[in-house]
């Protein structure tokens, strides 16, 4: 009985019941099952730590302008980023310009719009969970079929691979929008239609605008996730000795990840510090790319 | 069971799901319509895409397939596209693939459901906050970085250097130990998100019977959101199955049947990057192959994903 008013008097001593120290929290299989839940986070950190550390240190010698202003050449102490650089420049400017508003108006037909009831709807919505989960690489093997099919010779165009890292990102795209628009309160819609606002309107001076922080965040980080892909580029050609600037949609190209896998893949220690130093040049974007969807997010969102 | 009149008014049948908030709104203003169409066009794209995928590669497929039987292609077990005397057995691929995904889940499941689990029920609000962001930066790195760093560091210095084990530069183990981190924070969010659904009341029920919370995680939890948690791990097959720049680089470039796991061996992904990089003539065998490996590498994700789909709707309907 004692035991029993023990128990009932922890739980109730302690906020959060579950969390208490007091019902075996501390016998050794609890003990040893809390070490081995940190432990696998301290692995997984752990790996991460290691990879930046190995890309740092391997690319120390390699930090200089030179990777910025010079073209790749068969010297590694020569040889430079830039047109890697402005490649991916280019094509994630292209593939932005053409995905963002697509997947948005996908995203509102499927959200405000349409019929849940109705099964081409229904469809749409398992399509677009399948296809955020369909290998990059395919979309690439799409694009070269597609260019093919329409008879175009030369695949290496910041055209084609913006086309293929759009059809990549665009389910992502979708599925972010929807949930920032999911995250608007129908009160808000209840409200614009009761005053006569069709629903139209409804959607466009009420429901958009209040989600335009999440849409951000997730555009944000759709494209930082086309940046840092190589697959499908590479199927279409990308691996390519530039000695020019990209400068159209037509261009020819190549992208920073695709300078990463070239250099890697040469015998010369020179060119894996190269690799190494334009890792941790992409890293950074990266980390740019995704603080910022992050800052936009704690700032700008509304709670409601 | 009243059925909707689709000219009537807001009656809705009770045994129906909701419908959207259209079904109130009044009369659209004529040039809204356009508008719909053009939004309806958007969202149907993302089929037109799906179908653009098969398309694409069937009809190369059914090129390849016309000069290689598909018993041959499926069972031979000598992968040889480009030698004089080709052979097209897909065994060898598909060995790779398998031992790289194997490998990438030992590392990724328990990570990611160890993560999952002290994220779900161990951390404070707080912590949460900081760690979600951290673990997702993982899936945040560019696949060809975790490639030079499964190459360099943990296949030629780890491997090689530290441990001496006999290995050549290229090993299926490096690049699927690799990947399993890549996919750890894959499986880690999804399982959260089915063990945070759990009701606290089931919780609150264990304790209340005394049970400690890592009884609770096991033996209450745990089984409750076993659906999203297989979920988790199905998905995490997919995304290895499809990953292609790690095992391009890190894996090798000999296709053979893999027997031991510091041995280098090409996946399916793997190929297509590889034979992607020789100027294959359109319509020519070469070409014809990349598509004919990709098409089996898309079924094989697409019944994956469904796997996948069917578990995660399991879950959000149980509480």
């Amino acid at each position: 009985m004692r035991i029993i008013d023990g128990t009932i008097a922890g739980t109730i001593r302690t906020e959060r019941p579950i969390a208490s120290g007091t019902n075996g929290e501390r016998r050794p299989a609890a003990l040893i099952f809390l070490v081995l839940l940190w432990l696998s986070l301290v692995v997984a950190f752990g790996v991460l730590i290691a990879l930046v550390v190995t890309i740092i240190i391997d690319g120390q010698g390699q930090f200089s302008w030179r990777l910025f202003t010079e073209f790749p050449a068969s010297s590694p102490d020569r040889a430079g980023a830039r047109p890697a650089i402005l490649g991916s420049a280019w094509v994630i400017a292209t593939t932005a310009v053409m995905t963002i508003p697509l997947g948005i108006a996908a995203a509102v037909h499927l959200e405000e719009f349409a019929d849940k009831r109705n099964w081409f709807n229904r469809l749409i919505e398992l399509n677009v969970q399948n296809l955020a989960a369909v290998p990059s690489i395919v979309y690439g093997l799409l694009a070269l079929a597609f260019l093919s099919m329409l008879g175009v010779r030369d695949k290496n165009i910041v055209m084609a691979g913006a086309l293929a890292l759009s059809l990549l990102i665009l389910p992502v795209i979708i599925i972010a929008t929807r949930e920032a628009l999911r995250a608007v309160p129908s009160e808000i819609r209840q409200g614009s239609l009761a005053l006569g606002a069709t629903q139209w309107q409804t959607v466009w001076r009420q429901v958009l605008p209040s989600s335009v922080p999440g849409i951000a965040t997730g555009a944000i980080l759709a494209l930082s996730r086309a940046l840092g892909e190589a697959a499908p580029l590479l199927v279409l050609g990308a691996l390519v000795f530039l000695s020019f600037d990209p400068n159209g949609l037509l261009s020819g190209y190549t992208t920073l990840p695709i300078q990463i896998f070239n250099w890697t893949g040469r015998p010369q220690e020179g060119f894996h510090a190269l690799a190494a130093a334009t890792s941790v040049l992409l890293l950074f974007l990266l980390v740019i790319m995704n603080g910022l969807a992050i800052f936009i997010r704690n700032k700008f969102q509304k709670r409601w | 069971m009243t059925t909707v009149a689709s000219t009537g008014g807001p009656a809705i049948a009770p045994d129906r799901p909701t419908p959207p908030i259209s079904y109130f709104a009044g009369r659209p203003r004529p040039g809204e319509f356009v508008i719909r169409l053009l939004l309806r066009i958007a969202a149907a794209i993302t089929v037109v895409t799906t179908i653009g995928i098969l398309i694409a590669l069937t009809i190369p497929s059914i090129g390849f397939f016309a000069e290689v039987p598909v018993i041959e292609f499926l069972f031979g077990t000598r992968w040889a596209p480009r030698f004089a005397d080709a052979s097209f057995g897909v065994l060898p691929l598909v060995t790779a693939t398998a031992w790289t995904t194997f490998l990438a889940l030992l590392v990724a499941v328990p990570l990611g459901l160890g993560a999952a689990i002290f994220l779900a029920e161990y951390a404070s609000p707080r912590l949460r906050k900081i760690l979600k962001p951290l673990l997702e930066i993982l899936a945040g790195v560019p696949t060809v970085v975790y490639g030079y760093f499964a190459l360099q560091f943990v296949q030629s210095t780890v491997f090689r250097e530290w441990l001496q084990l006999e290995t050549g530069a290229f090993s299926v183990l490096a690049a699927g130990l690799v990947m399993g981190v890549m996919i750890v924070p894959t499986i880690a969010s999804i399982s959260e998100d089915a063990m945070s659904a759990v009701p606290q009341a089931m919780r609150q029920g264990s304790a209340a019977l005394g049970a400690n919370r890592m009884q609770t995680t096991l033996r209450v939890v745990f089984p409750a959101a076993l659906s999203g948690i297989v979920a988790a791990i199905v998905l995490g097959i997919s995304r290895a199955v499809g990953e292609t720049m790690i095992v391009a680089i890190a894996a090798g470039n000999q296709a053979r049947l893999v027997a031991n796991p510091l041995e280098q061996g090409q996946t399916m992904t793997g190929f297509i990057a590889n034979a992607a990089l020789g100027d294959s003539r359109v319509g020519s065998i070469e070409y014809d192959t990349l598509f004919a490996v990709g098409l089996l590498l898309f079924l094989i994700t697409l019944l994956i994903n469904f796997i996948s789909i069917r578990f995660v709707r399991k879950f959000r309907e149980a509480y």
